[in-house]
């Protein structure tokens, strides 16, 4: 622990939240539970504080990067506790996997994996306060119950606060599993209503609770210039004339590791070599930049170009077989040789950045014996290891704060910036805030891996769907195994469900960083898929969603009980949902058209409707989009909603003109003016149904994400007749406005 | 070097008069709510008035800005929440939030001048202001919502799509 407090976060507070093992991060979330009491403070479990009056602390576990989690885990917990959620404050847990587990955000599964948990801490804290109250009271425990934040006795009438038990709760032994009742679903108070943010009060007033709000006593400021052909290193720099310039401290060469990066987020201590310049304050080290001049040693570097890699896959991808088989069910050959059509097609997409708005920054302070850092990390587990191997340290003397990130999207999966920040000050002796540029975020992410997919189907006389092939072509730093998120994905509609099915992949050499972008793999499948099916519903004659319909076979769950399967009933539901909400069928004005989407990722079942208008000069607008989804029960309803909202929003922004393009292994883009962001005109109306379901929630923060292109360019062909085949659909010459 | 923010009057002696306004407040003053992302007027996420009019805090050299008067986001609110702010929590706008300071400010500025804006007026308005996260159609529901506030009609006449219960329509600071 470094002996400074934490921007507008007072000792005293640190020091009484520490002794409860609730050390608390930078965010302005725990800087306003802290100032609303100073009542004694009693520790119920690892998630649970009351305060003597009556507030009720709850900590939020996981990374918060704009998925909710943060209000959707402490609402778990306040469930079960009858807490009133009026009186809990949230707070960020500290990074303990000893405490708190896999504390992560990726795969939309902090709801899913810490349902179970969180429902169990909540009421294991709840039973103690009951049976703490029937001792006080000398009346049995079955008599007792609870109102928000409130013991009951109905008996006698008595009813008192949680506060009056708590002090004698904390000496109760922690009820085993079995031994605690969880509430029954029609008993939820909060579960499934509209609760606002968490963190709203602080985001509206411009609290310092992100990354780059950290501050911390005698923080110097660094910026880290890295070779623009990624995987190059420094040879020389002028580094006596930046020094020499007005607020630089420093400007020094880290020789780092030459060669591009790899996502192996949980082993990779890659610091990539470049030139830190250090000042007393941002704008002096960006400005610095200017007088920079740095010799780089490219032999290690990529030298992709993005315009080769594509040529060489659309080739590849004319094969409805490629290198390496994934899948064959049923007789693929039999079934295409006796098919009565069999259509082929290719779709393609483009490496793509997450561009989250707020670009990466980290604060850390490295001494000889230990390392301090704040982080927005989706992976802050990974931090901590990672780091404890980069300097040769013992995991116990790496301590990693969580605060919030601004969006994440994947980026935050991976630690590189971490590291740096480490290393610079290390080399400085003193803590460091080091900030990426937007420039330095757009050219040295780790982009979505570009996909390119030989489709071909076998239709038999009916216009059934009888035999699939898909070769994916992606990318592969070795050659041969997939990148991550170019791989394939298990569980899928329509693989799992027609009868006979070739899948195979061909994976081209490429050394430019890939990772995780908001609904990995699926994102880029689904556009292919979805769009191929509604090719063949068209040359089979058949309507869009009754061919859809039919080709989701029986009803099946596919692995019952493993909400990660296919679930060809929910499947059905969603899709019937999202038809009708649309108005689907309707006629429209020409040029108008309707187009439909269905995809399963993430546990969860969504399927979308988009109306679309495009003029002569191919002009999309995107007027409405429905949505409905099986996610289980609903954790918070405005939360989830926002998400749904903001992945269709993500969506559009994508498919319309987001692409990043390579050259001799360096990214062409720089900033928003080349990766352009959908804004607030362009946004479409978008209309929410989440289906009511008996399941386990799952997470919102990806499903509803894939099916959004293969809606709109349905719709895009239903309104003007022009199947559009690659992403971004500017590249077809297609413009959203 | 003088420059007014939120009515107080700063002394940044020494201060680089190329130094971006946003990076004046957030690294010498300690104002942080004024974000950076993209530092080159594209984003909208650095937004702050000059004397009432909604400016790229990224793009205002601190020399440039002589005696006018600089608002940001925690200057917005006065001893209560300023309709805008309490529309944004009322209507739980915020994903991550990063950007909500400078949509914010860009609404504020756009209802002082024109209290009861169209749909075009609100997209002309608020075109500049980029949010990742895509909460788009609940940042036109909370314009909507503090206009009709602000023109004197109560808060919870218009309706808003989130609990009640959670929002006293007053919230103090
Ligand atoms: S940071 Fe100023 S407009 Fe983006
Ligand atoms: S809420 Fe995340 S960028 Fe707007």
């Amino acid at each position: 622990m470094s002996t400074g407090a934490v921007h507008g976060l007072k000792r005293r507070d640190f020091i009484r939240y520490s002794s409860f093992g609730l050390a608390l991060g930078s965010g302005g979330i725990s800087v306003v539970a802290t100032a609303k009491t100073s009542a004694p403070a009693n520790l119920l479990n690892p998630y649970v504080v009351i305060h003597d009056d009556g507030r009720i602390v709850i900590a939020a576990p996981n990374p918060d990067v704009g998925q909710g989690v943060n209000t959707a885990l402490p609402m778990i917990v306040a469930e079960e506790l009858d807490a009133d959620w009026k009186a809990v404050e949230v707070i960020l847990a500290p990074i303990d996997a000893n405490r708190f587990g896999a504390q992560f955000a990726g795969g939309s599964l902090s709801v899913r994996n810490r349902w179970n948990e969180l429902r169990q801490m909540g009421a294991a804290a709840r039973e103690m306060i009951l049976r703490s109250a029937a001792q006080q009271w000398g009346v049995p425990r079955v008599e007792l119950t609870t109102q928000p934040s409130m013991v009951l006795h109905p008996p006698s009438g008595r009813s008192a606060s949680f506060a009056e038990f708590v002090a004698a709760a904390t000496e109760q032994p922690v009820p085993a599993d079995g031994e605690v009742v969880l509430k029954a679903r029609s008993d939820y108070r909060l579960l499934g209503q509209r609760i606002v943010n968490a963190a709203a009060s602080d985001i509206v007033r411009g609290r310092p609770i992100f990354g780059i709000d950290v501050s911390v006593p005698e923080m110097l400021y660094a910026t880290y210039v890295k070779c623009p052909q990624i995987g190059g290193v420094p040879k020389t720099a002028n580094l006596a004339e930046v020094k020499g310039l007005a607020g630089i401290l420093d400007a020094f060469i880290i020789a780092g590791d030459a060669g591009p990066p790899s996502f192996d987020l949980s082993k990779s201590i890659h610091v990539a070599g470049g030139v830190a310049i250090v000042a007393s304050n941002t704008w002096a080290a960006i400005k610095a930049r200017r007088t920079l001049k740095v010799e780089w040693d490219i032999s290690s570097a990529s030298t992709d170009d993005s315009a080769a890699i594509e040529a060489k896959a659309l080739k590849a991808a004319e094969r409805a077989t490629g290198e390496r088989e994934v899948k064959n069910s049923g007789d693929p050959e039999a079934a295409f040789a006796n098919a009565k059509r069999v259509l082929s097609s290719v779709y393609a997409t483009d490496f793509i950045s997450h561009a989250q708005l707020e670009p990466q920054s980290c604060v850390a302070h490295t001494t000889a014996t230990a390392v301090e850092v704040w982080t927005s990390s989706q992976t802050p587990g990974y931090a901590q290891a990672t780091l404890a191997k980069l300097f040769e340290l013992p995991a116990e003397a790496i301590t990693v704060h969580q605060v919030r990130g601004g969006g994440g999207f994947g980026r935050r999966l991976s630690n590189e910036y971490v590291r740096e920040a480490a290393v610079i000050s290390k080399h400085m002796g003193k803590p460091v805030k080091l900030q990426w540029m937007r420039e330095d975020d757009m050219a040295f992410d780790f982009y979505r891996s570009p996909a390119y997919f030989g489709l071909q189907a076998a239709l038999s006389e009916s216009g059934e769907l009888t035999g699939w092939r898909n070769h994916v072509v992606s990318v592969s730093s070795d050659g041969e195994e997939a990148n991550y998120g170019a791989g394939y994905r298990g569980y899928n509609f329509p693989d799992d469900v027609i009868p006979n099915v070739h899948i195979s992949q061909t994976m081209l050499a490429s050394k430019t960083p890939t990772g995780a972008w908001r609904a990995p793999i699926s994102n880029v499948y689904a556009f292919a898929e979805q769009s191929f099916l509604h090719e063949l519903a068209e040359a089979a004659g058949q309507e869009h969603r009754e061919f859809l319909m039919a080709a989701l076979g029986e009803d099946k769950w596919f692995k019952p009980d493993d909400l990660a399967s296919l679930n060809t009933v929910r499947a059905r539901e969603v899709i019937a949902a999202v038809t009708r909400a649309a108005g689907w069928g309707r006629g429209l004005p020409e040029g108008r058209g309707l187009g439909l989407g269905f995809f399963f990722s993430h546990a969860g079942h969504v399927a979308e409707v988009a109306e679309v208008s495009v003029n002569a000069d191919k002009q999309v607008t995107v007027h409405e989009v429905w949505v409905a989804a099986d996610l289980g029960q609903i954790v918070n309803l405005s939360g989830a909603e926002n998400q749904f909202q903001g992945s269709v929003v993500d969506g559009v922004s994508a498919l319309a003109d987001q692409r990043i393009s390579i050259r001799s292994g360096a990214i062409e883009q720089t900033n928003f003016h080349q990766y352009p962001l959908l804004r607030l005109p362009q946004s479409p109306k978008i209309n929410v149904e989440f289906l009511a379901s008996d399941y386990p929630p799952s997470g919102a923060g990806e499903p509803a994400l894939p099916p959004v292109a293969p809606a709109i360019c349905n719709a895009v062909y239903a309104a003007c007749g022009e199947r559009i085949r690659s992403l971004p659909i500017s590249r077809a010459g297609f413009q959203v406005v | 070097m003088q420059v007014s923010i939120n009515g107080k009057s700063h002394e940044l002696a020494g201060a680089d008069p190329d130094m971006p306004l946003l990076w004046a407040l957030r690294d010498l003053v300690g104002l942080v709510g004024t974000k950076y992302g993209c530092g080159v007027a594209q984003c909208g996420a650095c937004t702050v008035w000059l004397d009432d009019v909604p400016i790229r805090s990224c793009q205002m050299p601190l020399g440039a800005i002589k005696d006018r008067a600089v608002t940001t986001i925690e200057g917005l609110a006065g001893d209560i929440l300023h309709p805008v702010q309490e529309a944004w929590i009322a209507h739980d706008v915020a994903q991550c939030g990063y950007c909500q300071a400078g949509q914010i400010m860009s609404a504020a500025a756009l209802l002082k001048s024109n209290p009861n804006p169209s749909s075009e007026a609100i997209e002309g308005a608020m075109a500049g202001n980029i949010c990742r996260c895509g909460t788009y159609s609940r940042i036109v529901a909370a314009i909507q919502t503090a206009s009709t506030r602000l023109q004197g009609l109560s808060f919870y006449e218009v309706g808003h799509d989130t609990t009640e219960s959670q929002f006293d329509g007053k919230v103090s600071v």
